[in-house]
């Protein structure tokens, strides 16, 4: 069984095409590129929305790709289990359509931050199951926008199911 | 008719730009302004014929649909 994904453009996305090249070294599969103004998405395993500045972050980040042509498509393509990720403008894309919970604001300080972060994964899941526990990953952010914010209800749904 | 749609953050958010206006003020000697938040204004037209409760609909729509994440933020429509 191959591994079929598609990563989505959007004008003003970036890293869209370092998307493909690693699917593409990293599965034997098809990797779609996908422009946003198309109507329907291949059947697919994943689906990247890639970061950016999507239309140049106007009015919200992530608001007006949040209503492309091709997000109904996603938006079945998530409802229908299978996986999608957002990365950076992706993830404020994916809070704006509604698939993730909160919203994202601007950085408190109005610092734009372009940093390396350390983390370490809690929890297995599919993204994260070959990388081993404990160990700590070095991940570059740059972000303006990367204030996470949500409700009090919203929080303790996402503690509960982490 | 042309309308003005004012769009802010929820009051209990922190908003950064407001903070830094406000300290730019002081610097200049304003200390007298405080609380300063800046917002948005969206001005659009909407056809002369609707009636008033077509009008409040359509921008009720396009501001839950597009203009307004109601999650951050609160609009009202300025007339």
């Amino acid at each position: 069984m191959t591994f079929k994904s598609a990563v989505i453009t959007f004008p003003g996305s970036n890293c869209d095409r370092d998307a493909v090249t690693y699917l593409e070294d990293l599965t034997a599969g098809p990797v779609y590129k996908i422009w946003h103004e198309e109507s329907t998405l291949p059947n697919v395993d994943l689906v990247i929305l890639p970061g950016g500045f999507s239309f140049g972050d106007y009015l919200r980040s992530g608001a007006m790709a949040s209503k492309s042509q091709i997000i109904k498509d996603v938006v079945k393509h998530a409802e229908s289990g299978k996986y999608l990720m957002g990365i950076c403008n992706g993830f404020q894309i994916l809070t704006e359509i509604g698939l993730l919970q909160g919203a994202l604001l601007q950085n408190n300080g109005l610092k734009f931050l372009g940093k390396n972060c350390f983390i370490k994964k809690r929890n297995t899941n599919t993204f994260n199951k070959s990388i081993d526990d404990g160990k700590i990953l070095e991940i570059p952010v740059a972000h303006n926008e990367g204030n996470f914010y949500c409700n009090e209800d919203t929080l303790k749904d996402l503690l509960d199911n982490e | 008719m042309r309308l003005k749609i004012l769009i802010r953050l929820k009051s209990q958010i922190l908003e950064p730009q407001g903070k830094t206006i406000e300290q730019s003020l002081v610097n200049l000697g304003f200390k007298d302004l405080t609380n300063i938040r800046q917002g948005k204004l969206i001005e659009l037209d909407v056809p002369d014929n609707l009636e008033t409760e077509e009008k409040n609909k359509l921008i009720e729509s396009a501001c839950k649909k597009l203009l307004v994440n109601e999650i951050i933020e609160e609009y009202e429509v300025l007339g």
